[in-house]
């Protein structure tokens, strides 16, 4: 019987170690390896840019807050999400995601496409406490935003470590990534740069506090820029086949 | 010698942590920083301070052992068990409770839900779950090599590295220093010192294992390592990442859905091989063990492994359906994970049937009912599982509270009542007294696990179905019917009983701590034996007879 000759498995840890992390690595490799050549999953679509710097900074500060546990970032095609939600999520999407924020959970709404639905009064107000916005919200109140400064050391930093694992960011963008944060939004010059760098840069104060860079200006330009940047009625799945 | 050098490399860690310190431009990095510092200088004391002036000069490690198994780091290991175990449940608890009651956490940033919930999924599955896999794990190999540790030291480094590990990934999530890839939070720094870790942990093991004195290895070891392999190569891939300068903060070098399938290739795997591979090793063992009986199948026992270990990796999938994934990988995931239904129940009849001929133990063993337990939830979870990653099931289950209630009944169920049992069977033995202090307590642990389980498990199956039909629901105009407030304002009962399933259960894992404390005292509790049942009396086993009334013809 075939079972006999397992003993020479059994009493080799060699063997037994090698096969084993032969047999675990096939599904792996079968599953991922592809995800990097197929068309539609490197597909790029108009509009989608890296992130400015404050957009990176919100995200990070949603990142921080682990807002990913009660909120997705990845709507799907049923007709109930694309009438609460929007359109579903393209792969391309979320392609300078690092990591991504698709989520696991639906505590509260999913946010792929929440940028521009709400007015940053409301953002600001909900996130110091939701419950006096939505009286069923079951959201942690995130009173401290407000009241901290945006940390904008190494903000450069940031976008080299991005540029190193794959996002396309420029000399240009690199270096003047500390004014970029500043512009979009507190200072009242002239936008015309940082939105040539990046397009559709919603520039604003955020938090309604024109004269400080706080955290909550951070995380609500993040939000408001979540979904907007692809023209989903231009969009054709097959106009990016490559 | 090699003492001193070990000394040598923890000083060179804690010269590591000052630069961390000195460079901080964050309060968390900094407190990191300490953290490592404290750990190193510790580290340096007990190096140097256990050795002892050779008779031939120099310096020797005293064997503790006596040239018995090497059980100190099985006895740490089993008090970090069930420390961690209380932390993990309470910390769950806590977080059920603002899901019911939201405003408790008062706007501070340390007490959100946010930031606790990964502090509860790390506890319960690495720090309960890691620390009852290294100390199984070492009794076991011993046990079935018939031989001691190889290097104790590095097992008693391993120990300690992996709980320094739990302090650093607990504390920079409440800190708001994470990566956000869901069981893989811990920042690049966190991450490097695990693999350091877990590199030891296999030479440990894998060592233990080539100086053994039987001629095979024994099943349960089979998934020990095959559980130790596939989560070092997990890990890795899943966790490359570029830091920020010299800071906390790193970037993953995946990104988008590249990014999404590694990040569940691990996740899933993290439950394929650390919440199953492992634990069933410690039920290859403990089970034939605490029965008296020889494993029931070894032709299964081969079947169950290779094809468990196979198919496992494949079903990571499940998690993206209908994302933006690919539709070709769903289906791959979605297939895998239905085959995976095969192997599951397989290892659950071999675990079951061991007990063939020692069925009523489940009725007089209050540790093997928990065993017996804990296999029947693995049952019924990876049968559950299959289920929900048929993608139209799918459809509905994602994103909802089923899937809560789907893990806890494997977690609270399988992982937990085989550790809970696992310990009860270590702790008179690694404590070196007679018996346990209290059996009847452990029945109370049974049943309020299995009180808690039932109320936590029912109330998110029903509540997650309702949210998943609320959220599709259209009217006869074609309108949604519900918005998503009145949704999450429905879930509150459900959310009330779970908050409730949860605290029985934590009540349950209180009455172990208390146990597994007086056993170590050595006391034991004056209780009448669970398997006496009601002695037979002869004389008052006969009908009743009036008295004065007349005695019937014989």
């Amino acid at each position: 019987m075939a079972f006999e000759s397992h003993a020479k498995i059994e009493r080799n840890v060699t063997i037994l170690a090698v096969l084993t992390l032969v047999v675990v690595m096939i599904g792996g490799l079968v599953q991922l390896v592809p995800l990097f050549f197929l068309e539609n999953t490197i597909e790029k679509v108009e509009g989608v840019r890296p992130y400015t710097p404050l957009e990176l900074a919100g995200r990070n500060i949603y990142i921080r807050e682990g807002c990913y546990t009660c909120h997705s970032q990845m709507i799907r095609p049923f007709r109930d999400e694309a009438e609460r939600f929007g359109h579903y999520s393209l792969a391309a999407e979320s392609m300078y995601d690092h990591p991504f924020q698709w989520g696991s959970k639906r505590t509260g709404p999913d946010l792929a496409r929440v940028g521009n639905r709400y007015s940053d009064e409301w953002h600001a107000q909900h996130l110091v406490n939701p419950r006096d916005v939505v009286p069923e919200s079951i959201m942690p109140a995130y009173p401290f935003l407000k009241e901290r400064l945006l940390d904008t050391t190494d903000i450069a930093g940031h976008l080299k470590a991005n540029r190193t694992v794959g996002v396309p960011y420029s000399d240009e963008q690199v270096k003047n990534a500390l004014a970029d944060m500043q512009a979009q939004a507190v200072s009242d010059g002239d936008p015309t740069d940082l939105q040539r760098r990046y397009p559709k840069a919603q520039v604003r104060d955020f938090d309604g506090d024109p004269t400080r860079l706080t955290e909550m200006d951070a995380l609500i330009a993040y939000l408001q820029m979540l979904g907007t940047l692809v023209d989903l009625d231009a969009y054709v799945p097959e106009q990016n086949r490559r | 010698m090699t003492s001193f050098l070990q000394a040598g490399a923890y000083l060179l860690f804690g010269i590591l942590s000052l630069f961390m310190i000195a460079t901080a431009t964050s309060a968390g990095f900094a407190i990191h920083g300490v953290i490592i510092l404290i750990a190193c200088i510790l580290a340096v004391v007990t190096t140097v301070g256990r050795l002892q002036p050779s008779p031939n000069g120099g310096w020797i490690v005293p064997d503790t052992a006596n040239g018995g198994y090497h059980d100190g780091v099985i006895k740490a290991g089993v008090i970090a068990t069930v420390f961690w175990g209380v932390v993990g449940l309470l910390v769950g608890v806590v977080i059920a409770a603002q899901l019911t009651f939201p405003t408790l956490g008062w706007g501070i940033e340390y007490l959100s839900f946010g930031r606790l919930r990964p502090v509860h999924t790390s506890a319960v599955i690495f720090a309960f779950g890691g620390n009852a896999l290294l100390a199984t794990s070492f009794w076991v190999v011993q046990r079935t090599c018939r031989a001691q540790l190889w290097a104790p030291g590095l097992a008693w480094f391993v120990f300690w590295g992996y709980q320094l590990f739990i302090v650093l990934a607990a504390s920079g999530y409440v800190l708001g220093i994470t990566q956000s890839k869901e069981y893989a939070e811990p920042e690049w720094y966190v991450d490097l010192w695990l693999t350091i870790v877990w590199v030891a942990y296999l030479a440990v093991y894998v060592g233990t294992i080539v100086k053994r004195r039987e001629p095979h290895i024994y099943v349960a070891n089979w998934f020990y390592l095959a559980f130790i392999i596939t989560i070092a190569m997990l890990h890795v891939v899943n966790n490359l990442a570029v830091p920020v300068g010299f800071g906390p903060k790193s970037y993953g070098v995946w990104a988008g859905v590249q990014d999404a399938l590694t990040q569940w290739w691990y996740g899933h795997n993290a439950v394929g091989f650390f919440l199953t591979a492992g634990f069933l090793g410690m039920m290859y063992y403990f089970v034939p063990k605490q029965a008296g009986k020889p494993v029931y199948s070894y032709r299964l026992s081969i079947v169950h492994f290779w094809s468990l270990i196979f198919l496992y990796i494949w079903a990571g999938p499940h998690h993206l359906h209908y994302t933006a994934l690919p539709d070709w990988a769903q289906f791959l995931g979605m297939t895998f994970s239905i085959m995976l239904w095969m192997p599951s129940w397989g290892g659950m009849i071999n675990g079951l049937m061991t007990l063939e001929g020692a069925w009523d133990k489940i009725r007089t063993d209050p540790i093997i009912r928990m065993q017996v337990a804990a296999l029947a939830f693995y049952g019924m979870s990876t049968f559950e599982g299959p289920m929900m990653s048929i993608r139209s099931v799918n459809g509905l289950s994602h994103y909802t509270d089923w899937t809560i209630g789907h893990v806890h009944s494997g977690a609270l169920g399988w992982v937990g009542m085989i550790s809970f049992s696992s310990m009860y069977f270590l702790a008179p033995r690694v404590f070196g007294v007679a018996r346990l202090y209290s059996l009847r307590m452990i029945n109370w642990h049974f049943w309020m696990a299995m009180g808690g389980i039932t109320l936590y498990t029912a109330s998110m199956w029903v509540a997650g179905i309702m949210q998943g039909l609320m959220w599709r629901e259209f009217n006869a105009e074609g309108y949604l019917v519900y918005s998503f407030a009145e949704v999450t304002a429905a879930m509150h009962p459900y959310y009330l009983i779970r908050l409730a399933g949860g605290v029985i259960y934590l009540g349950g894992a209180l009455m172990m701590v208390w146990n597994i404390w007086m056993t170590a005292k050595g006391r034991v509790r004056d209780e009448a034996p669970l398997d006496a049942g009601t002695p037979h009396n002869p004389h008052t086993d006969r009908p009743l007879v009036p008295v004065g009334a007349a005695q019937p013809a014989e």
